[in-house]
């Protein structure tokens, strides 16, 4: 897909997670809204999807095809959202998302069997053991697709985490490309102050990864370029991180780089506000 | 009382490494884990046969539960070993949201579970795995009690679709049940009939529980002795059945007398049918170095306290 293609979805994507944590007064439009480029550019550029009849499909298995998780499940608004507008489900479900009996809860889950979830997530550190064991399976049954994972980066003061960046290289699992969030944002402040994790790229070259940055996060073509990069390294030993600079709430102006908005909705005069600035290309649901 | 005899003691985690060995010869999606303890876990076999099919994972365990839970995406069966502490309390929430909470088909293989893994003490006997991985919904819970009965229960969870927690432990202790049984899972084995009361123990206990059979009925007492085996989903029917004819009964684990085999057995007779039960279990508190026969001993879980307790569920009836 064309750069202004992605970049007319990735719009889209956000008019729909600020009308999604509107509707529900609950949610996580910061850290959704800063990686909305990058999962735009993986599901409609990068990755290699199951289809049928020009349709995604979905199976839990998911053989011969490139696998994506979320550890930070909290952002699942723009997962959702991409999900839905890639025709895994039907975007008017988006507007039951936190809502009772729905399939879109607050965190992903696969208890209610919502296409495109293969994981629950949302207690943190956890997602990157699975994608590990996901590409462990590829790997056992020769299946040469591509498994994705992207974390935040406060999350990288969890524990299991680092468990998990010491055993990629060292099973040479070099069919993973992971991803931290770099917004520099969490709950309670700047990731600096809450809990200096500096130099995580130098962290992770000394367990063993090949490190890449995508300074530019929020540009689809540095999405895209980085994309292509990270993929050509897959296959000689080493697991992939790439350090993926974004900013909280962006594309909303009074969202943005703050991390007041981690996890506050909106009320009718800021969603309005926000929709103003954010071109409807697809269509709402 | 039925005569149970044995020729060999053995351990039930060796029963478990059989388990493996025999998988790793028919199951080409079974994959092993293991946290720095294959000797412990009697993998030897098993990895030496299939050596692509182990993953180590060094002294990561939380790691090691969310790789077995991103291998079942692909069609594998993957069985995370380690000691049972820290295949359970060190990772509970790991197994509650990548595991249980996932539906996804992991087997959580935990070895030297309880008091009679001796000498290390009480950081490493878990008294309370049961009742954390039976609160989890989904979860399939299976504590067996001898080699053999390891080792069935090892090859039957392979074919059984959603987590499961298999308990089982260090010290050897007598091989008496078939070598060659079928294991089903939920399904309690009746060790001897009875009529006076119903004994109902889990793992290394059952033997304890044949013994004390074998005292109760040197004194004219008839016990019924059942071997629950799976503690979730419990046999309530075997249970009933049970009680319906000898009108009281005694729950006896290696475990906390507050969550285990016990406190399930009570739920049934509080739904069904009141009758007196009396708990042989550890009394809410920690383990402590020593031989596993001291330890029974001294934590009130050998034969002669199983008899105890029999007498006096009878004398309330």
């Amino acid at each position: 897909m064309e750069i202004e293609q992605l970049e007319k979805v990735a719009s889209q994507v956000r008019r729909d997670i600020v009308r999604m944590v509107h509707a529900c007064q609950s949610g996580h439009p910061g850290g959704s809204l800063g990686c909305t480029d990058l999962l735009v550019a993986l599901y409609f550029e990068r990755m290699k999807l199951k289809e049928q009849d020009g349709k995604v499909v979905f199976d839990m298995d998911g053989k011969d095809e490139d696998l994506f998780f979320l550890s930070n499940g909290h952002i699942s608004p723009v997962w959702y959202s991409v999900l839905a507008r890639k025709g895994y489900f039907p975007t008017a479900e988006l507007g039951t998302f936190r809502k009772l009996d729905s399939r879109l809860q607050g965190h992903p889950t696969t208890h209610e069997h919502l296409e495109g979830i293969r994981i629950a997530s949302g207690s943190l550190g956890q997602g990157m053991s699975v994608a590990i064991g996901a590409a462990l399976s590829k790997k056992l049954n020769n299946d040469k697709s591509t498994v994705y994972v992207l974390m935040g980066d406060g999350e990288q003061q969890e524990g299991q985490v680092w468990e998990a960046a010491m055993f990629a290289p060292h099973h040479q699992v070099d069919n993973l490309i992971a991803f931290i969030d770099l917004n520099g944002q969490q709950i309670d402040g700047p990731t600096l102050k809450v809990m200096n994790n500096r130099d995580l790229g130098a962290k992770y070259e000394a367990f063993g990864w090949e490190v890449i940055s995508i300074e530019e996060g929020n540009d689809m073509a540095s999405i895209v370029k980085g994309l292509y990069e990270a993929k050509g390294r897959l296959g000689h030993g080493r697991p992939i991180m790439v350090l993926l600079h974004t900013g909280m709430g962006y594309g909303v102006d009074f969202m943005m780089g703050s991390h007041k908005w981690h996890g506050v909705a909106p009320n009718d005069e800021q969603l309005a506000a926000a929709l103003a600035q954010l071109e409807e290309t697809l269509g709402d649901y | 009382m039925k005569k149970y005899t044995f020729t060999e003691k053995k351990d039930t985690r060796s029963g478990f490494g059989a388990g493996m060995q025999v998988l790793g010869q028919q199951n080409p999606n079974v994959v092993a884990l293991c946290a720095d303890l294959v000797g412990s876990l009697k993998l030897e076999a098993f990895i030496k046969e299939n050596p692509e099919r182990f993953v180590q994972c060094g002294i990561s365990e939380a790691n090691m539960i969310g790789v077995s839970a991103g291998l079942t995406i692909g069609g594998k069966i993957p069985f995370a070993t380690t000691f049972a502490n820290f295949a359970t309390g060190r990772v509970y929430d790991q197994i509650r949201q990548s595991v249980a909470y996932s539906g996804k088909n992991v087997k959580i293989c935990a070895s030297h579970a309880g008091l009679t893994l001796g000498e290390d003490g009480a950081t490493h006997q878990i008294l309370e795995d049961i009742g954390m991985m039976k609160m989890l919904p989904g979860m399939t819970v299976i504590n067996p009690c001898d080699y053999n009965q390891t080792k069935a229960a090892t090859i039957a969870i392979a074919e059984h679709e959603g987590p499961v927690y298999l308990r089982f432990g260090r010290p050897v202790i007598p091989v008496f049940t078939d070598a060659d049984q079928k294991f089903e899972i939920g399904k309690a084995w009746m060790v001897n009939e009875g009529t006076d009361v119903s004994i109902i123990a889990t793992g290394h206990m059952v033997w304890e529980a044949i013994q004390a059979g074998e005292i109760l009925e040197a004194e004219g007492i008839n016990a019924e002795i059942i071997n629950i085996h799976t503690i979730k989903p419990l046999d309530e029917e075997a249970i009933l059945k049970s009680i319906g004819k000898t009108g009281c009964v005694v729950t006896a684990e290696e475990h906390n007398r507050i969550g285990g085999l016990g406190d399930s057995v009570a739920q049934v007779l509080v739904k069904n049918k009141l009758v007196p039960q009396e708990y042989v279990a550890v009394n809410d508190s920690f383990g402590e170095s020593g031989t596993p026969a001291q330890l029974l001993q001294k934590y009130g879980l050998d034969a002669k306290h199983i008899v105890e307790a029999a007498k006096r569920a009878i004398a309330r009836k």
